[in-house]
């Protein structure tokens, strides 16, 4: 396969970037996403040009690593991570244009890639259960109705990767704190810290500066784990029975 | 984050905003059916427009209801307003950076337009006050005391019907996304089931709401209702 690619390229956090256009020939199918851009850097560094910086780490679709914004869709057009996208899903010929994840929460490091920490974050504000230290208590003196623990699991499987906060038009980390408070709400080691929970992990979002949720549902079309858009509900359901509590 | 208020978070202001809209929801299907009574002739309908005015006395004074009606929409009104616009803001301030090719995948039209739709939807809410409630502005120069009359009249005008169609249709897309959506935003849709059934119904409902204002201008227009 011969390919064109617009890449955004940019030096560093504060200087400006643009798109620069490259020619990649003999490219196969059977390759990674990531792996065609290997191709691309080992071609740069024989011309002596900077690499081009993007994220990985597992390249199984596992970690959450990787993502980039692929011709208008976050991690490409299949359900799945970049690591995990393969150029078969792509035609000879093609013109690929290749962005970084875009929000002000997750500034521009280097070309692709951005700072997630915003994420970091808001896990840190309430993503968490306090667990006592000491021996482990018996597992089974805490049942999880089966339902409860598939959905928990479901939800748990966001690797947060950031994909939703790329799709949504409104740069609304909503989908990533609904897995999250979804995931901890439905289990019994949740309970303690439901309201402080929702109440920290939305106040640090909208601290962050990410948008508000307008269920457009972008979000849930991006997300590589399927995420569904029950979680920003229950996220929303959460919220309005803290204020009851009086939060 | 200490000291955090759950009062003061973006999904605080979605919750005014779905409360909010919908009270407007309520006032629509009512206007609505009241409009409806065109079709049973003049007096129906002006008996329906005077009997508003004397809604609840001897218990209130003359259009008291009406105006405790009233104030509650207009109090409605700057909670939608206002809670959008900061949400507005906000996600503008979201990504200062564009992307040079987005797709929407996975979005309906309606859903997208949202914002503009709404502010569609508030410039012809000034026109319709001006022209029906506070101006009684009748394009044909006829009387302005009788409602039914000035409907006629008004209707009779091709580009007035065509604007009132425009704005409902309008209307009917930012119902169709905005009914779902609260629904969605109070934390009724836990499931794939329930948010499929809010789906359906915001989208039957803004047919219904769309239908429903378009079919008396359009009857005037063809000369079904008249004076």
């Amino acid at each position: 396969m011969n390919l064109t690619l617009k890449i955004w390229r940019q030096p560093d956090a504060v200087s400006p970037g643009a798109m620069h256009t490259y020619q990649l020939a003999d490219v196969s199918p059977d390759m990674s996403f990531l792996e065609m851009l290997d191709v691309l850097n080992e071609q740069l560094n024989d011309q002596g040009e900077d690499p081009i910086a993007f994220d990985s780490d597992c390249r199984e679709g596992i970690c959450g690593m990787c993502g980039l914004m692929i011709n208008g869709d976050a991690h490409g057009p299949e359900v799945t991570t970049t690591c995990q996208l393969h150029m078969r899903s792509f035609t000879d010929g093609e013109t690929i244009t290749i962005e970084p994840w875009r929000s002000d929460a997750f500034p521009v490091v280097k070309d692709l890639v951005v700072d997630r920490g915003a994420f970091d974050r808001i896990i840190q504000a309430g993503g968490y259960v306090s667990v006592n230290t000491g021996s482990a208590p018996e597992a089974h003196s805490v049942p999880v109705p089966k339902d409860d623990a598939d959905r928990a699991f479901n939800v748990a499987t966001c690797i947060g990767c950031g994909a939703c906060v790329a799709a949504c038009p409104n740069g609304s980390a909503s989908l990533f704190m609904g897995a999250k408070v979804t995931h901890l709400g439905l289990l019994p080691q949740g309970q303690p810290e439901r309201d402080e929970r929702v109440v920290n992990m939305v106040a640090q979002h909208d601290h962050e500066g990410f948008g508000g949720c307008t269920n457009i549902g972008a979000c849930t079309a991006a997300c590589p784990k399927e995420i569904p858009l029950d979680v920003i509900s229950q996220l929303n359901r959460d919220l309005r029975t803290a204020i009851k509590h009086g939060h | 984050m200490k000291g955090a208020r759950a009062s003061r978070t973006t999904i605080a202001l979605k919750l005014g905003m779905a409360v909010s809209g919908f009270i407007f929801l309520g006032f629509v299907l009512a206007h609505m059916y009241g409009n409806l009574k065109a079709f049973a002739g003049h007096d129906a309908f002006n008996e329906y427009a005077h009997h508003l005015r004397e809604l609840g006395e001897p218990m209130l004074p003359h259009e008291g209801a009406l105006w405790i009606l009233r104030l509650g929409l207009i109090l409605s009104l700057v909670v939608h307003v206002a809670c959008a616009f900061v949400l507005w803001r906000r996600a503008a301030r979201a990504r200062t950076t564009k992307y040079v090719v987005k797709k929407n995948t996975g979005t309906t039209r309606a859903s997208l337009m949202m914002r503009w739709g709404g502010v569609t939807i508030l410039v012809f809410l000034i026109w319709h006050l001006l022209n029906f409630t506070i101006g009684k502005v009748n394009p044909q120069g006829g009387a302005t005391n009788d409602p039914y009359d000035l409907m006629v009249d008004t209707f009779d005008v091709w580009w007035m019907t065509l604007i009132y169609i425009v704005a409902m249709l309008a209307l009917g897309a930012h119902l169709h996304h905005g009914i779902w959506s609260a629904a969605q935003t109070l934390g009724w849709t836990g499931t794939a089931a329930k948010r499929q059934r809010a789906k359906v119904f915001g989208f039957v409902i803004a047919l219904i709401v769309s239908i429903g204002f378009s079919l008396v201008p359009l009857a005037v227009l063809a000369g079904i209702i008249t004076k």
